[in-house]
């Protein structure tokens, strides 16, 4: 079953006496989780991608839009009718009921006919345990277990009531970073095994492009863009959305187009044809310089980091718009940091180009592989 | 010592003069007093050392009907008024427009003098020749017959310092619910209702688990409040407590200390250690019980 | 899709529901003000009685049409309240100065300066905020006695000075501004007093406010040491006051006039309260005395 939102717009009153002004959470949003896919919403905090989230679970309404569940529009159901499992941020695990308990505590909700017995109970709360590895964790209380466990915990709660659909809200900011990794993969592979529909609130990037089969990208509770991970990173609509996929972040400069050749510092590097005489923001992905002794272009090197499988070199160049950009090389390149001046030329697929009053991507026809 | 010691020393040393004078040596004292047998207040001398106070103490009709009293408010206000103030501060915590005001106003009782608004509830409750006075006026409204409950039977009495005690206690049980109810983390309710939790279900199964620690400190002080009551009384009754049967435990101290029957420290000490004995008591069982229960 | 349409009806259902519990919810909350409010209510509209009228009643009435300012009069004049209150203003503003002071440099010295002992002596001074009043007044009551200090202003004052729980909050208000703040000041050359005076005092002020306010409100309605140590009129204390009125003030019957005397007695402080609220409310929330 499938989740669509249809321009939902979340309006909130504005808060204290005297400001009349109100806050537009959420404005006009409108995309869909394909059924049986796990699909990242992505944005810097405030974005309004919890309230989003809060209201496709139902501890919210929409002020105005429609939210359908395959073709059921849920919009005016209160929580419980809607049939959704949610992890909290903090897992919100009831601290003085044991393991198993928080677990039960959904299904001994249930009223009449659909309110399984005791011992079906507890085979589905072993069950829902067995999947997420803790039976052996049953009797303990919340405060006994570490993050990773007490997060296992919270999704088999949520997983319980067989819902159709799970939310989870930052599942992993409060994980360490070794923790992290282990957990999104277990989180994308219950996915995989159980198939339901599942939405993910995050503000990591990367959490988000490494699990999901599709992201959705907001700002200040607009929609900027949405597609399958790869797709938005190859192909941001806008600078933000570029900016704030990849790391170590996209490389921005002020540059000119002249006559179907993007300018640098005074030198053409890039043929970049179709695109209009103007000033432009030139994004530069940091694996896209090719080191080449006779490169277009020009900089001087600052210091380098050597990762193990990379090599990050950051170059201070005039027309950086932080004033230096940061490639990512291969350590053998034999580029070093304390030499006079390096020099670049650019991959036409990792360069794009953007408005600099609208900041929308302007397009243009890559010629693979052109370098200068 | 060195120099910094000295110094801080020197700061100290009002509050443990006063301390030790006001507080420590006291505490000392008064079980040295109860212990003296035949003190005289006028020659400071005493016939010998023994259980003697605490056995005419405990002897003396005055003492057991302060001990009744005592008993009866303590059994009768503090599961009233604490869980009133279970029940109003969840109304509170459940709403928003007005619940300042309404916090403002339930709080009123802690800042007025105990004394002065006790004198508005005797002549609330009162019934005298002239008047019947408002409570009996109302008790007409629906039939009952009017009742003189300041100087009357002693469970319409009792029935006034009861009501005057929930009403003096509620405004700090209120308080201190209602910023426990707001400690809980929110999520846990946002939780519950996904999870399409009933109301009822909700408070029993969730906030009432969280807030038990807060429960229990108003419990046990609760206890140790009505069990010093005193000031109730006399703001309803006068102070002549004995004679209007009103008495309370900490009221017989007083008055054996300085009052009515005059001057007898080695009594009133034995009373009052009594006293301490059964507060202390109580609240290590209070203390035992419910950890036990919060353990499960 | 009739399904869909059972699920919204549910939900409405329970949308009503929820109208409805609102609704109780705040039927409850009003009763209670009402509770609260109307002893109030009843002793300004019987302070405004006059005293014919209001005997003349023999069903009360909940509003008077004549409201007179003859009972305040009668308040001042047939019974000392004025001076009541003079004591009482006296009482609480210098008990609680002292205690203020005193309490100051003992916080000081236990949040900021190190000596032997340090530890030790605070525990025993937090053990010590479980010795109950009622125990120790007895042996104060014969050493105020034997100082020959009873109807006085320092015998009234000196045994109510300290707490143990002000002490506390103090100390733990002055541990919350940083260190380098003092080890700065040690190295300009600031002397430890100075340096309390002008640094931690004023960081620290809305804590000592809360005290203050506090310990006045406890002063303002104390009543069991000063009756104790009093039996003369001219040092009464307010509730002592209201308490002699009662028994052998207006005679027994004008309650008008003492319901005059109590609106006199309770307005200060609900003065002090409505100006001081958050303060109050959060002074007694971290550990009310009365309960």
């Amino acid at each position: 079953m499938d989740i669509r939102l249809q321009d939902i717009t979340k309006r909130f009153a504005g808060r204290g006496r005297r400001s009349q002004g109100e806050t537009v959470a959420v404005r006009e949003l409108s995309f869909q989780v394909p059924d049986g896919s796990l699909v990242g919403l992505l944005g810097p905090s405030g974005c309004g991608k919890t309230t989003t989230l809060n209201m496709i679970c139902g501890l919210e309404k929409p002020t105005t839009g429609r939210i359908f569940f395959g073709d059921k529009d849920v919009t005016d159901l209160p929580p419980e009718l809607r049939g959704v499992g949610m992890v909290f941020q903090n897992y919100a695990l009831y601290p003085h009921l044991t393991v198993l308990q928080n677990i039960l505590f959904p299904l001994e909700n249930l009223k009449g006919a659909a309110r399984p017995s005791r011992q079906e109970m507890r085979r589905r709360a072993t069950e829902a345990a067995a999947l997420v590895q803790i039976e052996e964790l049953l009797d303990r209380k919340p405060r006994e277990l570490s993050g990773g466990q007490q997060q296992r915990v919270a999704i088999a709660r949520a997983l319980v009531k067989m819902p159709r659909v799970l939310l989870l809200d930052e599942p992993l900011s409060n994980l360490d970073a070794r923790l992290r990794l282990q957990t999104r993969e277990e989180i994308c592979k219950i996915q995989k095994k159980t198939g339901i529909t599942t939405l993910f609130v995050t503000h990591d990037q990367e959490e988000a492009m490494s699990i999901s089969d599709r992201i959705v990208v907001m700002k200040e509770g607009v929609l900027m863009q949405e597609g399958k991970p790869q797709q938005v990173y190859d192909d941001p609509a806008s600078l933000f959305v570029a900016r704030f996929l990849g790391t170590p972040p996209i490389n921005v400069f002020k540059a000119r187009v002249q006559a179907g050749e993007l300018w640098l510092a005074n030198r053409p590097v890039l043929a970049v044809p179709g695109v209009a005489d103007r000033e432009v923001w030139a994004g530069v992905r940091p694996e896209g310089f090719i080191p080449d002794e006779a490169g277009p272009v020009v900089c001087t090197p600052e210091r380098a980091e050597v990762l193990g499988r990379d090599l990050s070199m950051v170059c201070s160049h005039p027309d950086a718009r932080d004033g230096a950009l940061r490639a990512i090389l291969d350590p053998a390149c034999g580029l070093r940091a304390d030499a006079e001046t390096v020099r670049f030329s650019l991959r036409a697929d990792k360069v794009l180009l953007f408005d600099t009053e609208t900041e929308q991507r302007i397009p243009f026809a890559a010629d693979k592989g052109a370098a200068r | 010592m060195n120099n910094g010691s000295k110094k801080a020393w020197l700061y100290l040393l009002p509050a443990l003069i006063l301390l030790g004078a006001f507080l420590v040596y006291p505490l000392i004292d008064v079980l040295i007093y109860s212990f003296e047998e035949g003190y005289n207040f006028a020659s400071q001398t005493y016939w010998g050392i023994g259980g003697y106070n605490y056995s005419y103490v405990l002897h003396d009709p005055y003492f057991l009907q302060a001990l009744k009293n005592t008993l009866i408010l303590v059994a009768i206000t503090v599961p009233l008024s604490t869980g009133l103030a279970l029940l109003i501060s969840t109304g509170l915590s459940s709403i928003r427009p007005l619940r300042q005001l309404y916090q403002t106003v339930y709080f009123l009782p802690y800042v007025t003098n105990t004394l002065a608004v006790g004198l508005v509830f005797m002549v609330l409750f009162q019934k005298t020749e002239y008047t019947d006075g408002l409570v009996n006026l109302m008790l007409q409204w629906f039939g009952g017959p009017t009742i003189d409950f300041i100087d009357g039977p002693y469970w319409a009495k009792m029935f006034v310092l009861c009501f005057y005690t929930i009403w003096v206690v509620m405004p700090f049980k209120i308080l201190v619910l209602t910023s426990a109810l707001a400690s809980v983390n929110p999520d846990y309710y946002k939780a519950a209702r996904v999870d399409g939790t009933s109301r009822t279900r909700i408070f029993f199964r969730i906030t009432l688990p969280m807030i038990s620690p807060m429960l229990v400190y108003l419990v046990i002080t609760g206890f140790i409040g009505a069990f010093k009551a005193y000031s109730d009384a006399v703001a309803l009754f006068g102070t002549d407590l004995n004679a209007a049967g009103m008495n309370t435990i900490v009221g017989y101290v007083y008055d054996m200390l300085y009052g009515d029957s005059g001057g007898y420290p080695s009594y009133a000490s034995a009373a009052a250690i009594l006293l301490f004995a059964i507060v202390l008591t109580i609240t290590c069982i209070n203390l035992l019980v419910s950890r036990r229960r919060l353990e499960d | 899709m009739k399904h869909t349409s059972d699920l919204a009806a549910t939900g409405r259902s329970a949308r009503r529901r929820s109208g409805a519990v609102r609704a109780v919810t705040y039927l409850g909350l009003s009763i209670w003000a009402v509770v609260v409010l109307f002893p109030f209510y009843w002793m300004v509209l019987t302070s405004l009685k006059s005293y014919a009228a209001y005997n003349a009643e023999y069903t009360p009435s909940f509003f008077t049409l004549s409201p007179t300012l003859e009972n305040y009069a009668e308040a001042f004049t047939a019974v000392p309240l004025g001076r009541y209150l003079l004591n009482t203003l006296i009482f609480s503003v210098l008990t609680t100065a002292a205690m203020v002071v005193v309490s100051t440099l003992a916080a000081y010295a236990f949040a900021r300066l190190s000596f032997r002992g340090k530890d030790l002596l605070f525990g025993l001074f937090l053990s010590m905020m479980m010795i109950p009043s009622e125990l120790v007044v007895i042996t104060n009551f014969v050493t105020i006695t034997n100082l020959d200090l009873r109807n006085s202003f320092p015998g009234l004052i000196l045994p109510s000075i300290t707490s143990v729980f002000y002490i506390y909050l103090l100390k733990e208000s002055f541990e919350q501004v940083p260190n380098e703040l003092y080890k700065a000041a040690k190295v300009d050359g600031t002397s430890d007093l100075k340096y309390l005076w002008k640094v931690m005092v004023p960081i620290c002020r809305p804590t000592l406010v809360t005290i203050t306010i506090l310990k006045l409100i406890e002063c303002w309605n104390s009543y069991v040491w000063p009756r104790l140590i009093t039996d003369d009129a001219a040092y009464f204390l307010v509730s002592n006051g209201i308490q002699e009125i009662r028994e052998n003030g207006f005679g027994r019957e004008n309650i008008p006039a003492m319901m005059a005397a109590v609106v006199v007695i309770s307005v200060p402080l609900i003065l002090l309260f409505l100006a001081f609220r958050k303060k109050i409310m959060e002074g007694v929330s971290r550990g009310g005395m009365k309960g």
